[in-house]
């Protein structure tokens, strides 16, 4: 009778045990990241092989395995810059949908904005060259009939020498 | 009397440095984009070139000489063939029997080393793509697409035999029709 007790105890020690470690395991696995989660992550890299395609919205098998990869990755823990950094090695920078900041790929980040702030000034100088006519309305060139002061006035002006000196030529 | 206005043509001119930047920079896009677009147009690489050394790493169970590491130059002296392919690839599904085959044929014969890079793919997959065909001799994947980069691959399959010399002497682009096909291409360079 006693042996019996004796191995009862035992049992249920030994069963208590292997439902405590059952339960350790399921604890250090993370839940199955949801579609969203893959697909963040998915949207900040490109498909390596098919032109211009981001990872989330590609239609090919191959692309629907680097999904599961990413899914995979991340149950296991990944962090988002560990998937990209994974990516990078095995496919190159290019997977990247935001190039690094580096080398030449600086260009990408700097030239649009000067361009703009380029576009600007000179759209700004242009205004200011069609304005400007119109705010020196000051000066006057006489037609015939003009008092001697305003011809007088309008032939300083170079724009009138130059054009007085067209015509002289032509006759 | 009347009085006319007239605009007064504006001099001021833009500063000689400003101009020259603003070339330099046009000037530089210019050259980079030529670049660019002179490398897309070039093509895969041509029988008759040498090629640069570059490494591959291996799969595991599908080393090199036993090395998880092998470079181009390591094989000097042997006839070489590189084979891109990747397991989402169908058409390297219609040659992948007849790249057996003939590894089957040269595996005793020292001077041939056939090498299978995989291109942009995920190893699981890689892995059951070379277990489903039983494909034996070395493969590794083309990491940072380095490899693929350099032979300037258009797409998978693509097939290239390097002589003993490190020159190449036939590109096969698409999949090989059949295992002859493969054989005739290397006896030649062997003999």
């Amino acid at each position: 009778m006693k042996l019996r007790r004796s191995l009862r105890i035992i049992y249920f020690v030994l069963f208590l045990a292997s439902a405590l470690i059952q339960t350790r395991t399921a604890l250090a696995q993370l839940p199955t990241p949801s579609d969203d989660e893959v697909n963040r992550i998915a949207h900040q890299l490109y498909c390596p092989v098919c032109a211009n395609t981001p990872l989330d919205v590609c239609p090919t098998e191959a692309c629907r395995q680097w999904r599961d990869l990413i899914r995979q990755q991340l149950s296991q823990g990944w962090t988002e810059d560990q998937i990209k950094q994974y990516f990078v090695v095995q496919y190159g920078v290019r997977v990247l949908a935001e190039p690094p900041r580096t080398g030449l790929n600086w260009l990408v980040y700097v030239l649009p904005p000067l361009i703009i702030l380029a576009g600007a000034i000179l759209l700004l100088r242009v205004m200011k060259m069609w304005t400007k006519p119109a705010a020196s309305l000051t000066k006057t060139i006489s037609t015939p009939g003009d008092d001697k002061t305003s011809t007088k006035e309008a032939s300083k002006d170079d724009y009138v020498m130059r054009l007085e000196e067209e015509l002289r030529k032509r006759k | 009397m009347t009085d006319n206005t007239i605009p007064t043509p504006s001099r001021r001119a833009v500063p000689l440095w400003v101009q020259i930047i603003i070339w330099g920079v046009f000037a530089g896009l210019l050259v980079i984009v030529a670049i660019t677009l002179n490398r897309s147009q070039q093509g895969t690489v041509q029988p008759g070139d040498r090629l640069n050394n570059f490494t591959m790493t291996m799969f595991t169970g599908y080393e090199l000489n036993s090395q998880t590491q092998a470079s181009l130059s390591s094989l000097n002296g042997k006839v070489v063939m590189v084979n891109f392919w990747a397991s989402w690839c169908k058409p390297c599904e219609q040659e992948a029997a007849d790249l057996r085959t003939a590894w089957q044929y040269y595996k005793g014969d020292s001077r041939v080393v056939f090498i299978g890079m995989d291109y942009v793919d995920t190893e699981p997959e890689a892995r059951a793509y070379l277990e489903k065909f039983d494909i034996t001799y070395p493969n590794g994947p083309d990491l940072g697409t380095k490899v693929s980069q350099l032979f300037r691959i258009k797409g998978v399959p693509e097939t290239y035999f390097i002589d003993q010399t490190g020159v190449l002497r036939y590109v096969q682009v698409g999949p090989f029709s059949s295992v002859d096909q493969i054989k005739s291409i290397i006896d030649p360079i062997l003999n």
